[in-house]
């Protein structure tokens, strides 16, 4: 037998009421291991203004690019301390923040290892469907060899790799959802 | 490594596009360059799980999260959370959140002229049980005006938000009720083509779950995405 995925709705204005509890923008328990970033960013609608109703989710590996899930079956460490889920609602002006570690590289198609990166999830009011993005790091040898940004046109891969910001061990990168600097959104059919 | 096996694309229609006009907000939310395809790979078919600690049984009950019972009509709204391949999805979140009976959250942006209920917060979570199920005692919510357009209503609805096992299998919808007449005006119910589709997001009148004496029984079946079959699947 066979279903239908359910057709996916807004998530609304309200949606803090019933995701607060949840909110997490520091990902990185006590012991963990990794190399320590704070991801400053804005999601910005198609005027240039800030997005102040918009939930960010994040999905990462932890530094030995092991992710906390049973479906990775990869001989590396879990930490007990990382689960590698994140969930920041943006403020007034449509900002987010972000304390994480750097993960380490994963496999991926045919056998070769992705650059690190965070998965994103981007859900607002005025979203039907939520949009998914990716974030790489700056100054990464590996992102010339990523499979998954080399799908993306050259033009437009500068989207989804942050920019190192103005203090040590703090990255800008932003979700911009029109224009001629859109983010790049990927699609994975829903 | 084994390969990766990939999440089944979306019957077509039955997912809304991002821009949905008459939905006006969507205009200057919805990307305008086509989204990119990307292969399944380890970091798409992983994804978060909530540890059973970190839920409280009470999460499930919105109309005992404060000191008085909530006013409005009390209802149970419970389900099951299938993949598309009809198997139970097990300890995944299930979130909710709702206006009150009068159709007003209790969010500071929600300005509507209609009272807050010291009684009601309208959120509520739970983990599916071992067959898929969820279950949450909450009051009916109300209609509620918006600015869409002229005149414009959202039909009473109750926002989920679930997991899944998998980061491609994330999704955020909304319940709506039977018989609701302000359905068919609504762009936000609307904005999916397939009406098959469109209708399975109406909860159904549920007598199996309505309790004598104390609450009526709504019923509502989450889909999430499935694998596509493997040939060994297939026999």
């Amino acid at each position: 037998m066979s279903l239908q995925a359910t057709t996916s709705q807004t998530v609304g204005p309200y949606f803090q009421i019933g995701c607060r509890w949840l909110n997490c923008e520091n990902l990185v328990g006590e012991g963990v291991t990794g190399e320590r970033v704070t991801v400053r960013g804005f999601v910005v609608d198609g005027d240039g203004v800030g997005v102040p109703d918009a939930l960010v989710e994040v999905w990462q590996a932890n530094a030995h690019g092991k992710y906390a899930h049973p479906e990775d079956t990869q001989d590396k460490p879990l930490e007990a301390g990382f689960r590698g889920y994140g969930r920041m609602a943006t403020d007034a002006r449509g900002g987010f923040q972000l304390t994480t570690i750097k993960p380490g590289p994963v496999p991926g198609p045919e056998g070769r290892e992705q650059a690190p990166h965070l998965l994103i999830s981007v859900f607002m009011r005025g979203l039907l469907r939520r949009l998914t993005t990716r974030m790489y790091f700056p100054n990464d040898s590996r992102n010339a060899t990523d499979s998954i940004l080399n799908l993306v046109e050259p033009e437009r891969r500068s989207t989804l790799i942050a920019k190192t910001g103005g203090a040590s061990g703090t990255l800008e990168w932003n979700v911009i959802l029109q224009g001629i600097h859109e983010t790049v959104f990927f699609d994975l059919g829903l | 490594m084994t390969s990766i096996g990939a999440y089944r694309a979306p019957y077509p229609g039955t997912q809304p596009n991002h821009l949905h006009p008459s939905y006006v907000s969507s205009i200057k939310r919805a990307p305008t360059r086509p989204l990119v395809p990307i292969p399944y790979t380890l970091s798409e078919v992983t994804g978060p799980a909530i540890a059973p600690g970190l839920i409280s049984a009470a999460a499930c009950d919105l109309t005992r999260q404060h000191k008085g019972e909530p006013l409005g009509e009390r209802i149970i709204v419970s389900g099951r959370v299938l993949d598309e391949n009809s198997r139970p999805l097990r300890n995944t979140l299930v979130e909710v959140w709702q206006a009150n009976a009068a159709g007003r959250y209790a969010h500071d942006v929600d300005q509507h002229d209609a009272p807050l209920d010291p009684n009601f917060s309208g959120c509520g979570h739970a983990l599916t049980d071992s067959e898929g199920r969820y279950r949450f005692v909450t009051i009916r919510p109300g209609e509620y005006p918006w600015g869409n357009h002229y005149n414009a209503w959202r039909p009473a609805h109750i926002h989920f938000s679930i997991f899944g096992p998998a980061f491609a299998t994330r999704l955020v919808t909304q319940m709506y009720f039977p018989g609701d007449p302000l359905l068919p005006y609504d762009p936000i119910f609307n904005c999916t083509a397939d009406e098959k589709a469109r209708n399975r997001l109406i909860s159904v009148f549920d007598w199996e779950t309505t309790m004598p004496a104390h609450a009526l029984g709504y019923r509502f079946d989450i889909v999430l995405r499935g694998r596509e079959a493997t040939p060994l699947e297939d026999k």
